[in-house]
């Protein structure tokens, strides 16, 4: 494959996900609605109001950084999301997998944060600085587990390269982490709830207390940025969990794949990898699933309190499935 | 139960009471002199049980051109209320501050001044606007501010507005041709 | 921030010298719309995302909050609140309107961003409702910001509400409802009128 292809084969598989995301959000909202006895906005209710955000007739800017933030918030989102194969065995969503690891995709998950970071404390509102210590501070805390979780699959496995991770837990539900090291799943799963800043650890956008957080300045084009970037994150991150943990999604492989097969003579590539991408919609849907769960059943932390949990239970998690691995 | 008769005569002994009233067994009014507000709010609260200040609050008496202040006092363990009233000059409205009896007095006293015009010389912050901001007019609760001719003339009130008095608009609408109503 | 010399600039006469640097002096500019079906089709993701200022300036707020229950949900029109006047494109001023509230209403109305809409909820905003003869409250709220829709009513339900922002989205689809631009026509018209009544303006005279 051209490199002119490949970049081609990632917009493509970047816009697939990027609605993916969008209708992601749309739907769990519409869930989190009917939890509450509500009938909730519509699916297509986050393409209308980046559509409204966008079409903003003015706009204020604070200077060069203001304009960064969401642009390096972007660049992680897209960064992270890049450097994950999304399906596996197959080119069009192979993304750039050949060139990153976990360590690389780590780091991403961090940028954004950073850049906004930078970006909000220009805009000179007193309350983004609020919101982005606590988002910092809440971020190192849930990375503590995350990190073990994921040293215990790249010692299990041997490799750093998310790609053998994935191929490695091919060949049925038995060969995935989420059997083989189930304390180191465990621990990645809670930080993922810290991780996707839903309710019991939403201090950091806590929207009546500090409006909104670190993007209370930001508004028109730049926060449709900000929120085309929430989705395409949400995506990454659900993808990077479902391939480290959950057997990932192949072209050429899982129980999709073998029920077509002995439907039709051969399956042709274009099945393949349409299957492959059903069933990374599926089992993203079940994992984020577990955040809107969580969301709706409890109130929130205050950043002490999320800091002191993640540090204690969910890391003695994580340093089990350490030792697990080396067992 | 207080017995207001032992009130009175210890009260006597020190302040000169005007006057003292039962309103209802647990509500009495007691008016003094000007001068002696200050020391007589302090000796109620220091050794007759009215410790707590509730409100002050003032009266603007326009056809005696006098201001009626109130300091509504409690006394907690006898579950009874009291008033102590006083007199002031309307043309002249200054009153001793008692920001040293209670510290939020002077929030009172703020509001006093706003509204009718009192001064409580050295009272913390008296000065500062109290509710409103960048008033101009004279105090707005004096009884001689017409609110209605203000407000006419400031807040460009829209055309065409009708006002009925509320019992001849019901006959009218609600009863009509009822003689006895 | 740097002004082009071309615009008007305002004189922020009422800011000490030491606070002038901070604020915006350009005045506030017209931004036509694109008329064709390109704005029809931006006027229907304008009418269908309305987010409402979480900023209560009266006893009518208390209405606002039923909207968000499972009785009323106003989320199936797509109305949302919103916790900054940036982010906000709807402004429903709950009430009566002191003079104190006022100077509050027009510095968030001017950070909110165009296209922006305001709904004056019950009968004060009208023409001062029952304190129409009070001597700090504003009788006409359409003298001092653009106001779009008029809800009648002491106070009005959360129905009447949610009709209203029924008719203000018919508003927008019809593309009528242009506040911003006729604030921005009429900027010295509003001002003169603002500070009539607002006597001690210590603040910028148009904060974008």
């Amino acid at each position: 494959m051209t490199i002119l292809g490949q970049i081609g084969a990632a917009a493509f598989s970047v816009f697939i996900f990027i609605n993916y995301g969008f209708l992601l959000a749309g739907s769990m909202a519409r869930i989190r609605a009917r939890v509450q006895g509500r009938i909730g906005q519509p699916v297509y209710q986050p393409y209308i109001d980046i559509l409204k955000n966008n079409a903003r007739r003015t706009a204020v800017h604070h200077g060069v950084m203001f304009f960064l933030g969401p642009v390096f918030r972007l660049a992680g989102g897209l960064g992270t999301f890049l450097f994950i194969p999304a399906i596996l065995n197959s080119p069009l969503f192979a993304n750039f997998s050949f060139s990153g690891d976990i360590l690389l995709v780590m780091y991403f998950i961090f940028f954004g944060q950073l850049g906004m970071a930078l970006g909000a404390g220009q805009s000179g509102h007193p309350y983004s600085p609020i919101g982005v210590s606590r988002g910092l501070a809440q971020m190192s805390a849930f990375e503590m587990p995350f990190i073990l979780s994921v040293l215990a699959l790249a010692i299990k496995h041997n490799s750093l390269s998310i790609t053998a991770i994935v191929q490695a837990q091919q060949g049925g539900i038995a060969n995935w982490s989420m059997i083989t090291n189930p304390l180191a799943v465990i621990a990645a799963i809670i930080a993922f709830l810290g991780m996707s800043m839903h309710n019991p650890f939403s201090v950091v956008i806590a929207p009546q207390e500090i409006p909104i957080g670190p993007p209370t300045e930001y508004h028109s084009g730049l926060l449709g940025m900000l929120q085309t970037n929430r989705s395409i994150f949400n995506a990454a991150k659900l993808v990077l969990y479902v391939n480290l943990f959950f057997g990932g999604a192949s072209a050429t492989e899982g129980v999709l794949y073998a029920l077509s097969a002995s439907v039709l003579h051969a399956v042709p590539v274009w099945l393949g990898v349409t299957l492959g991408v059903v069933t990374m919609v599926i089992k993203t849907f079940l994992l984020y699933f577990i955040t809107v769960f969580v969301g709706v059943s409890f109130p929130r932390f205050r950043t002490d309190q999320s800091i002191r949990f993640f540090l204690f239970v969910p890391t003695l998690i994580g340093l089990a499935g350490l030792f697990l691995a080396r067992l | 139960m207080v017995d207001l008769k032992a009130l009175r005569a210890e009260m006597d002994k020190r302040y000169k009471v005007i006057e003292i009233s039962e309103q209802r067994t647990d509500l009495a009014f007691l008016e003094c002199d000007k001068i002696d507000v200050p020391d007589a709010v302090a000796y109620l609260r220091d050794h007759e049980g009215y410790v707590h200040l509730s409100f002050i609050t003032c009266v603007d008496r326009l056809e005696d051109e006098q201001f009626e202040i109130v300091y509504m006092l409690r006394n907690h363990e006898k579950k009874h209320d009291l008033g102590v009233k006083t007199k002031i000059d309307r043309k002249n409205p200054v009153m001793d501050s008692m920001h040293n009896h209670w510290a939020a007095v002077a929030t009172y006293q703020r509001e006093l001044r706003e509204m009718f015009g009192i001064e409580f010389p050295g009272s913390p912050g008296v000065n500062r606007p109290f509710a409103l901001e960048s008033w101009a007019g004279p105090p707005p609760m004096r009884r001689d501010f017409d609110t209605r001719k203000y407000s006419e003339e400031t807040y460009f009130p829209r055309p065409g507005r009708e006002t009925h008095d509320p019992a001849e608009h019901m006959k009218k609408t609600q009863y009509p041709g009822r003689a006895d109503l | 921030m740097k002004t082009k010399t071309d615009k008007p600039v305002l004189p922020n006469l009422d800011l000490p010298a030491s606070d002038k640097g901070y604020f915006c002096d350009a005045r506030p500019e017209v931004v036509e719309p694109v008329k064709g079906i390109w704005e029809n089709f931006l006027n229907w993701g304008r009418a269908n995302s309305l987010w409402i200022l979480g900023f209560g300036t009266g006893c009518g707020a208390i209405e606002l909050r039923p909207l968000m229950t499972s009785r009323y949900d106003m989320y199936r029109f797509g109305v949302q609140p919103r916790p900054t006047p940036r982010q906000s494109g709807l402004f429903i001023i709950g009430g009566y309107a002191s003079v104190k509230t006022l100077k509050r209403i027009v510095r968030s109305y001017e950070q909110m961003q165009g296209p922006k809409f305001v709904l004056g909820l019950g009968s004060c905003t009208v023409n001062g409702g029952m304190y129409w003869d009070s001597y700090n409250t504003i009788n006409r709220l359409d003298q001092y910001i653009p106001v779009d829709v008029y809800i009648a009513g002491c106070m009005p339900r959360p129905e009447a509400l949610l009709a209203g922002i029924k008719a203000l989205k018919q508003r927008i689809l019809d593309g009528e409802a242009e506040g911003a631009n006729d604030y921005a026509r009429n900027f010295d018209w509003y001002k003169a009128n603002q500070k009539k009544i607002i006597t001690d303006w210590n603040m910028p005279d148009y904060n974008w």
